[in-house]
C-alpha cells in the first residue's frame, strides 16, 4: 500500500498544476510550545553542511528549498518554487518561484538567492557533505576542482524564474532539489555571520531561531510572515540538548517532556508497550532504512558468490528481530518495503544452515573458514554480532568479532580491509524517496573506490549501466524505471553482496497534549517529528 | 613564594606542551578519518579531497603540530571541523557549568567523607567504623550512571523535590554534586580516618586531654586541623578523577559542561575539540595541584615549600 501510494504520488507531482492546494487540519489549534530533548548537542543548523538525523528535520522547519515532501508522506510538492516544467529532453528545469516569500530578516526571497545558494553548497570552501548530489547540474565539475566560482547551468531569467541546465538526464532531480542541502539562503546573512551560519541561521522556513544556549537548549519561534498560510500551528518548540533517552522518557512521564528525540529506549521499550496508557502515546512507522552485512567480495574466500550464497542463508533474521524487541521487519533485499521499485514476490535467501553447510562444503571449504565481522560498539549492535557469530559457527564459520567506536568502523570499511561489517548503527538511511539512493554509494563502482561507502567493494559494470540507464529516463516514477531498478537489486542479490538483515521500524513516543495527524510523527523526512504541522491540543 | 609559583608555572606551560603533543599524536595515528566525517556518506572522492586540503590534513605530521601550536600560542584553538564554530568559543560556553559542577562535587565529598573519616576513627573498632568503611568501599566501586540514574529516580521523580535534570538553579546542583560525593567521599573516609587515628595518638593530644580541655574542644581545634593535610593533596589529585568521571555524571543530568562535548567529539573524531578539551582538563589538573600545594603552608605553617 505504501509503495503504490508513493509511487503514484510521484507521478501526480510531476503533472501537478501550478497551484498546490494546501487542506489544514480542522481540528488544529494554534498556539502553545513543545519540548523536545535530544542527547546530543545540535552541531549546526546550515543546511549546506547539517547531515544527521537530528538536525535535518530542525533545517527543514527553518529553512525551504524549491521543491518539498507533502507531510508525512514522500510524496514530492512545489516549495518555493510555485511551479515547474521539465524540457522533453529532460535535461533543462524552470523553475517559476512564489512572490511574496520573506526572511526572517524580513528581504523577500528571489531568483539571485536561489543560484547563490547552489554556488555556496558545491563550492568547495563551504566543505558541504552534499555536494555531490548537485552533480548533474552544468558546470559542477569546474567548480569541484576550484576552476569556477558560479554554476554555469544555474541561470536568473528573472527575478522569480531559475532555469537550471543538467549536464547528464538525472531522474531523482527534483527529489535533489528538495534536499536541505538545496535551501535558499539569504547571501547578506551568511556572510555577516563571518563562517558561523550554522549557529546564526537564517531561512524562509515555518520557524526562526530565537535563542541558542550551547550545550542547553534551542528556541525556535514561529514565523509570523510564513509563507504558508496558518502555518505553523505551535508558537514555539524548545530543543533541550544532553539529555539521556531514560531521563527525557521519565520526564515525559512527569509531563515536562513532549517528543524524547532519540526515541525509547531500549531497556524501557517492553514495559513502555506492555503499558495500555503509554502505548497509545507511541505512534508506529516505517522508514527508509535498512540493516545488513557486507561481504567484502575481495577478500578470500568471500570472493566466491557460492559462500557469500551459503552466509546468506545462514543467518537467523528472525532471532536478530526478536533480539531487539521486535523493532524490524526482517529484510530479504536492499531496498526497505516502503521505498519505490521494492522487488514485493521476491522471496529472498531461505534460512536453511544444513544447505548452508552443504554449499560451503561443495566450494571447497567443508571444514569452514575464519574470518573477522566488524561492528559498531553500541548497544544493541555488539549482541546483534554475537548472534550472528553463532549463526555462521553452526556452518563451520569461525568469526572474530572487532566491536570498536564507529568512526574505526567506518574506516576500515572504506579502506576494505574488513571482511564483513554489521551496518548496525551506521545503517543506509535514504536522503530521498527513490530507489537510485540505495545503488550508488553502498553498492556501485563509485563507493567501491579507496574510502567510499560501499564496504562490500561489490562492483559489476553491467548492473551499474543498468543503474545508470534508469537514472537518465526523465519521468522519476516511470513503472519502466522501477522495473529497471528492481531487477538491478535482484541482480545485486544473486550476487550476495550483502546479508540484508532488517528494516528497522519507528517508534515515536509523544505526550498526551499533542495532536496532528499520527503520519506527522513519523515522517519520512521529518524525523522524529514535523514540527510545522503539529499542534498541541489545549 | 613568588619565584616558587614561577617556577611551577613554567613547569605547567612544559606539561601542558607535552600533553598536546601526545594528545596530537594519539589523533593522527588513529585510524579513524576525520575527513570522512566531515564529508559524509555521500561524498565523491573530490569532496573527500578539497576537504582534506583545505583543513591542511594532507600536510605531514610536524606541520600539522606546528600549525596548531603556532595558533595556540596566538591564543587560537582552532575551529571545530563538525560545527565550524571556535572552539574557544565552545569550551567558554561550557566550562562555568563543569568548574561548578566539579566545586560543589568536591565540597559534597569533603562534608560527606570527612564526616565519616571523624567519626570512625572517633569509634575505631566498633560496629560503626567497621560499617562506615563498608560503606566507603562501597561508594568507591559504585558506577557512577547507576547512582546518578538511582538519585534521580528516588529524589526528582517520585519524591518530586528536586527537577528531573537540567541547569540554571541551585536545586539542578544538588543531586549531581550529590551523586559526585557520594562516588567521591570514600576516599576522603578512609585517607582522614588514619590521619585522624594517627593524630589522636599524638603527644599533643594527651596534653590537651590531661590539662583537661572537653572532648570536643580537643577534636574541632587540636585534632582536626592537624589531620587533614593529607585531605588537601588528595584534592589536587581529585580534579584529575573528576575531569574522568563527569562525563557521565554530566549525561545523565544533562548538565551541560565540557564532559558532554568531549564526548560527542571523540565519537565524530573532531581533532580540535578534542585538543581543546583536553588541554583545558590538562590546565585544571595542573592548576588544582599548584593551588594544594600553595594552600598546604597556609594551614601548617611549619611546612615551607622550597
Amino acid at each position: 500500500m505504501k509503495k503504490l501510494l508513493a509511487s503514484t504520488a510521484l507521478i501526480a507531482a510531476l503533472a501537478l498544476p501550478a497551484f498546490a492546494q494546501e487542506t489544514l487540519d480542522p481540528n488544529a489549534k494554534s498556539g502553545g510550545g513543545i519540548v523536545v530533548t535530544y542527547k546530543d548537542d545540535v552541531a549546526t543548523l546550515d543546511p549546506a553542511i547539517g547531515y544527521d538525523w537530528q538536525n535535518w528535520s530542525m533545517i527543514k522547519s527553518l529553512f525551504d528549498g524549491l521543491m518539498d515532501y507533502v507531510p508525512g508522506t514522500t510524496e514530492l510538492r512545489p516549495g518555493l518554487a510555485e511551479s515547474y516544467e521539465i524540457s522533453a529532453d529532460g535535461m533543462t528545469f524552470t523553475f517559476h518561484l512564489r512572490a511574496g516569500v520573506k526572511f526572517h530578516n524580513g528581504r523577500e526571497m528571489t531568483a539571485d538567492d536561489v543560484k547563490y545558494s547552489l554556488d555556496r553548497v558545491t563550492t568547495p570552501a563551504t566543505q558541504s557533505p552534499g555536494a555531490g548530489f548537485f552533480g548533474a547540474i552544468a558546470g559542477y565539475d569546474a567548480m569541484a576542482d576550484g576552476s569556477a566560482t558560479s554554476l554555469a547551468g544555474v541561470a536568473v531569467i528573472d527575478p522569480a524564474t531559475v532555469e537550471i541546465k543538467l549536464s547528464r538526464p538525472d531522474a531523482t532531480f527534483l527529489h535533489v532539489m528538495a534536499l536541505n542541502f538545496a535551501s535558499v539562503v539569504p547571501k547578506e546573512a551568511v556572510e555577516a555571520a563571518n563562517g558561523d551560519f550554522g549557529k546564526m541561521p537564517v531561512g524562509t522556513g515555518a520557524f526562526k531561531l530565537s535563542e541558542w544556549t550551547i550545550g542547553q537548549k534551542l528556541v525556535f519561534a514561529k514565523n509570523t510572515d510564513f509563507w504558508r498560510a496558518g502555518l505553523p500551528y505551535l508558537d514555539t518548540v524548545t530543543f533541550e540538548v544532553g539529555q539521556e533517552p531514560i531521563v527525557a522518557l521519565l520526564r515525559l512521564q512527569n509531563g515536562e517532556v513532549d517528543v524524547p528525540g532519540d526515541g525509547i529506549p531500549p531497556a524501557k521499550f517492553q514495559e513502555v508497550m506492555g503499558d495500555p496508557a503509554q502505548a497509545a502515546q507511541v505512534i508506529e512507522g516505517g522508514q527508509l532504512q535498512t540493516g545488513y552485512i557486507t561481504l567484502n567480495v575481495t577478500i578470500p574466500p568471500l570472493d566466491n558468490v557460492e559462500v557469500r550464497k551459503a552466509i546468506n542463508m545462514a543467518i537467523n533474521k528472525d532471532r536478530i528481530v526478536q533480539l531487539i524487541n521486535g523493532r524490524a521487519v526482517v529484510a530479504n533485499q536492499p531496498l526497505p518495503p516502503s521505498m519505490p521499485g521494492y522487488t514485493i514476490d521476491y522471496k529472498g535467501y531461505e534460512y536453511n544452515p544444513d544447505e548452508a553447510k552443504k554449499m560451503l562444503a561443495d566450494a571447497g571449504l567443508p571444514d569452514g573458514f575464519e574470518t573477522e565481522l566488524y561492528v559498531m560498539n553500541t548497544d544493541p549492535n555488539p549482541r546483534i554480532a554475537q548472534a550472528i557469530q553463532q549463526d555462521l559457527a553452526a556452518i563451520g564459520v569461525k568469526a572474530s568479532i572487532q566491536s570498536i567506536a564507529q568512526a574505526n568502523v567506518i574506516e576500515a570499511g572504506g579502506a576494505g580491509t574488513a571482511p564483513m561489517i554489521w551496518s548496525g548503527g551506521m545503517a543506509w538511511i535514504a536522503d530521498f524517496p527513490d530507489p537510485s539512493n540505495f545503488f550508488g554509494p553502498i553498492l556501485g563502482c563509485s563507493g567501491a573506490e579507496d574510502g567510499g561507502w560501499n564496504w562490500s567493494k561489490f562492483c559489476d559494470a553491467a548492473i551499474d549501466a543498468e543503474a545508470t540507464a534508469a537514472d537518465s529516463m526523465i519521468d522519476p516514477a516511470a513503472p519502466e524505471r522501477m522495473k529497471m531498478w528492481s531487477d538491478v537489486y535482484m541482480k545485486v542479490m544473486e550476487q550476495a553482496p550483502w546479508v540484508p538483515v532488517f528494516n528497522e521500524q519507528r517508534y515515536t513516543m509523544k505526550s498526551a497534549r499533542m495532536g496532528g495527524a499520527d503520519n506527522l510523527y513519523v515522517d519520512p523526512v521529518s524525523i522524529p517529528v514535523n514540527y510545522d504541522y503539529v499542534y498541541v491540543k489545549e | 613564594m613568588a619565584a616558587l609559583v614561577l617556577r611551577r608555572l613554567i613547569q605547567v606551560g612544559l606539561i601542558l606542551l607535552g600533553v598536546s603533543f601526545i594528545t596530537f599524536f594519539l589523533l593522527y595515528v588513529l585510524p579513524a578519518d576525520p575527513v570522512r566525517q566531515i564529508a559524509g556518506r555521500s561524498a565523491t572522492p573530490q569532496t573527500v579531497a578539497n576537504i582534506r586540503e583545505q583543513l591542511g590534513l594532507d600536510q605531514p605530521f610536524v606541520v600539522q603540530y606546528g600549525r596548531y601550536l603556532f595558533g595556540l600560542l596566538q591564543g587560537d584553538m582552532g575551529r571545530s571541523y563538525l560545527q565550524k564554530t571556535d572552539v574557544a568559543t565552545l569550551i567558554m560556553a561550557r566550562l562555568p557549568a563543569s568548574l561548578l559542577l566539579m566545586a560543589a562535587g568536591i565540597a559534597a565529598e569533603l562534608v560527606i567523607g570527612l564526616t565519616m573519616g571523624v567519626i570512625a576513627a572517633l569509634w575505631r573498632g566498633r560496629a560503626v567504623d567497621s560499617g562506615l568503611m563498608m560503606t566507603s568501599f562501597v561508594t568507591v566501586s559504585a558506577p557512577q550512571f547507576v547512582v546518578a540514574l538511582l538519585l534521580l529516580y528516588i529524589f526528582a521523580v517520585k519524591l518530586g523535590w528536586f527537577p528531573i535534570g537540567g541547569y540554571g538553579t541551585p536545586a539542578h546542583l544538588v543531586l549531581p554534586a550529590l551523586t559526585l560525593g557520594i562516588l567521591g567521599s570514600g576516599w576522603y573516609a578512609r585517607i582522614m580516618r588514619s590521619s585522624m587515628i594517627e593524630v589522636l595518638r599524638a603527644d599533643f593530644i594527651r596534653t590537651a586531654r590531661a590539662k583537661g580541655l572537653a572532648r570536643s574542644r580537643v577534636i574541632l581545634r587540636h585534632a582536626l586541623p592537624n589531620a587533614i593535610l593529607p585531605v588537601i593533596a588528595m584534592i589536587g589529585i581529585d580534579i584529575g578523577i573528576f575531569m574522568g568521571g563527569i562525563v557521565v555524571v554530566e549525561g545523565v543530568f544533562g548538565w551541560p559542561g565540557i564532559g558532554q562535548l568531549a564526548w560527542q567529539a571523540i565519537q565524530r573524531v573532531d581533532i580540535p575539540i578534542i585538543m581543546g578539551v583536553t588541554l583545558v582538563s590538562a590546565c585544571a589538573i595542573v592548576l588544582g595541584n599548584l593551588l594544594a600545594d600553595l594552600m598546604v603552608p597556609l594551614i601548617d605553617p611549619r611546612i615551607r615549600i622550597r
